[in-house]
């Protein structure tokens, strides 16, 4: 792990004058330094300081369980062998209150949001950094909680966890853990997989039901007290990328819908990709729990935050191979065709009772309605 | 899954063969306000302009509790939400909209303890949790908020929380009816009423104003197929000359209303005179804390002086919410005002109907019907 010098400087404590803090010691001098506590069960300001604390702190907790010979080579920085061909390289910040939430946390959400960046590339996972910010006053257990959901969560995605950092701020300066992560991908075949590829004609696939992330954290951030199973979808995507890319799918565009939900991403591409996108109400999957929770709240699942749905753009001929292929994988089984790309721009939504309506994006946050 | 008394209001088949009948009916131009700014939402949401006969006009109402909320109420709100002993509750829609000079988003990160709640019992829990604070709970919108509001100051006055307050700006709806219907200008023939203000009050105070205005008042729900239907209802009425109150929403409103959340209310709160944005003072058209009760008003608590007028503006607000213009005629709406950079309350709430307008309806799309 590299270690930079922390961004608040604690100033040392003023070394005590023992002659002034008991006179009698002048003639019975046996100085006893306390021994530091070592095994503090909470993240101290220490253990960001570069020392031996902040050395313990990533052999037990951070080393441990990511286990990867380049992590264990304690450099500055992970020398790692390079595939042929293209890369692909992202980096997400990770937020989120609370730590833990129904169906993840955000351990598996900072290793499977960046791994998806990279999916929606086309790219297999390769390379993992982390960066934790850590508030002074977080329990070890809890962290070691959050880095051993990330390890399996790596594992699971088959990324390695190369190189990393740590710091500590002051207790209220941060919200537990801060975590952020950059990957690399290996690309391996010729698309040109962006919102610019988008043509009149594709075909627009959802990888499953929508909104669930969303309401499960507020859910239990907001003590909602739901009495639903409702839980965030958080999972790695490379799985149903790779099917696509194995079944030959000449893929125009792949975005994950995360914050802003599926409307948002949808403005984008059209706004990027210059195509109008029509796409049908009906057509899109929204689970009984989490429209139950949206309708309590005033809120529209279109617009609501997922971690492991995405849309696809594929040329029409291809959509129902497409569709079948996605369908084979677990995370992506629930997939539909929702909608087509025409000339044109805007979002255009046919409503469930058949009207149409434009798209558009929120403003800001989506806030609950008064009535 | 169907999700009961939901589904089969948004069956799109139901809907089309609403649209059929009103084609059928319909004979000659009607002019209909849905009052409460749920519904407006859900005409826009939904494209339901689309399936009404041509000469049939919607106009949306005043019933957006954002919308009517007056400036100088936000500016109080925001003052007390500045105070370091204060924690501000509030509705999570309220916290967006501007008052002279900010909203309740920058008193929040100017360091406000301004919290988004579900209901106004969550800052009850917060004044027990904090006995050091005060917690004040911004009591905003119509009779369908009013009695949870009244069931906390109540609650508050059992447990003996002292610290706990409402900063209220209650609005009822039949005063404002009767202001559109009385001005000049009004060009509205028939009401869909709002059906969860309804549920509490029931329909009998609306009977004298279908009689004095000789309008009909259709009693409406909020689903696509519920607005379709209670304009059926409207426009028949119309197309035969009646003028009576109707109950479409009978599935969740009775004539008589909710008697125990009346009583609440009558409990708790007194009729006075309150501002509306953008419309002006309309005389017994909102509620005030009852004697007995005033120990838990922040505008006493706090002191707080009444400020000055409202600041002159591009926004056609009055117009608007009085049904004698709509978004798209007010000439600064989607250019100089837009849900970024908002001049008035229409343009801030989900349920306003500036806001519904420029979220659904823009950017203009040729052919999307």
């Amino acid at each position: 792990m590299s270690n930079p010098p922390q961004r608040r400087e604690v100033s040392p404590a003023t070394p005590a004058d023992p002659t002034k803090q008991n006179p009698s010691m002048a003639g019975d001098f046996s100085l006893a330094c306390p021994i530091p506590i070592t095994n503090s069960p909470r993240i101290t300001l220490g253990h960001g300081g570069g020392g031996r604390l902040m050395h313990s702190l990533i052999d037990r907790v951070f080393k441990k369980a990511f286990g990867d010979p380049a992590l264990d080579s304690s450099h500055d920085g992970a020398d790692l062998p390079s595939p042929s061909g293209r890369l692909a390289m992202t980096t997400d910040s990770y937020v989120v209150h609370p730590l833990f939430f129904p169906g993840s946390d955000i351990g598996a959400m900072s290793i499977n949001g960046t791994v998806n960046d990279l999916a929606m590339c086309g790219a297999s996972p390769l390379y993992l950094t982390a960066s934790f910010i850590l508030e002074e006053g977080l329990a070890i257990d809890t962290l070691e909680k959050v880095v051993l959901s990330m390890s399996n969560a790596a594992k699971n995605a088959g990324i390695r966890v190369v190189t990393g950092d740590t710091k500590v701020v002051e207790r209220g300066k941060g919200d537990g853990v801060f975590i952020c992560t950059a990957g690399v991908g290996a690309i391996s075949h010729n698309l040109a997989i962006n919102p610019c590829s988008v043509r009149p004609g594709d075909a627009l696939l959802l990888s499953g039901d929508i909104g669930r992330h969303g309401m499960a954290v507020m859910g239990v951030r907001e003590n909602l007290g739901f009495s639903s199973n409702l839980e965030s979808d958080c999972a790695c995507l490379w799985p149903c990328i790779e099917a696509l890319l194995k079944g030959g799918i000449q893929i125009h565009c792949l975005r994950d819908l995360t914050r802003g939900g599926l409307a948002t991403s949808l403005v984008e591409i059209s706004g990027t990709g210059k195509v109008r996108i029509r796409f049908n109400e009906n057509a899109v999957p929204v689970g009984e729990d989490v429209r139950g929770a949206c309708e309590v709240l005033g809120l529209d699942p279109l617009y609501v935050a997922n971690e492991g749905r995405f849309v696809a753009f594929v040329p029409a001929n291809e959509a129902e191979r497409a569709l079948s292929l996605l369908r084979s994988v677990g995370q992506s089984s629930g997939a539909q065709i929702i909608g087509t790309v025409e000339a044109g721009e805007g979002v255009v939504m046919k409503s469930i009772i058949g009207a149409s309506r434009p798209i558009d994006m929120l403003s800001g946050e989506q806030l609950p309605r008064i009535c | 899954m169907l999700m009961k008394f939901v589904d089969e209001y948004r069956d799109g088949k139901s809907a089309q063969k609403y649209s059929a009948l009103l084609a059928r009916i319909t004979t000659r131009p009607w002019t209909i306000m849905e009052v409460c700014g749920g519904q407006t939402h859900s005409i826009v949401k939904n494209g339901i302009i689309e399936l009404l006969p041509k000469n049939v006009s919607l106009v949306h109402g005043p019933g957006c509790p954002v919308c009517v909320t007056p400036a100088e109420i936000l500016d109080k709100a925001m003052e007390i939400a500045s105070r370091p002993e204060v924690i501000f509750c509030s509705f999570g829609d309220m916290l967006r909209v501007p008052g002279s000079s900010r909203d309740l988003f920058q008193v929040r990160a100017g360091g406000g303890d301004v919290r988004i709640v579900y209901s106004p019992m969550d800052s009850l829990k917060i004044a027990a949790e904090n006995p050091g604070k005060e917690v004040v709970f911004f009591a905003v919108g119509f009779e369908t908020t009013a009695p949870a509001n009244a069931m906390a100051v109540i609650e508050a006055k059992r447990q003996g929380l002292r610290n706990f307050s409402l900063l209220v700006s209650q609005v009822i709806v039949p005063p404002a009816m009767e202001a559109i219907l009385s001005s000049p200008s009004n060009r509205v023939q028939g009401f869909l009423a709002a059906g969860h203000v309804c549920t509490v009050m029931g329909t009998m105070e609306y009977e004298p104003i279908a009689l004095k205005y000789q309008v009909p008042i259709v009693v409406t729900g909020f689903e696509p197929v519920d607005i379709l239907q209670g304009m059926a209802m409207c426009i028949l009425q119309l197309e035969n000359g009646h003028a009576i109150v109707e109950n479409q929403y009978a599935r969740s409103v009775r004539r008589t209303g909710n008697l125990p959340a009346q009583e609440a209310l009558a409990k708790v709160f007194r009729v006075i005179k309150r501002k509306w944005r953008g419309i002006g003072e309309i005389p017994a058209s909102g509620l005030g804390l009852t004697e007995e009760f005033a120990a838990y008003d922040a505008e006493n608590k706090f002191g707080i002086v009444s400020y000055g007028a409202e600041a002159e503006s591009e926004c056609i607000a009055g117009l608007i919410l009085t049904g004698v213009k709509k978004p798209p005629e007010c000439p600064v709406f989607g250019t100089k005002c837009n849900p970024d950079h908002p001049l008035g309350a229409p343009m801030v709430s989900s349920e306003g109907a500036c806001s519904a307008y420029y979220r659904y309806r823009l950017p203009p799309v040729a052919g999307s019907s």
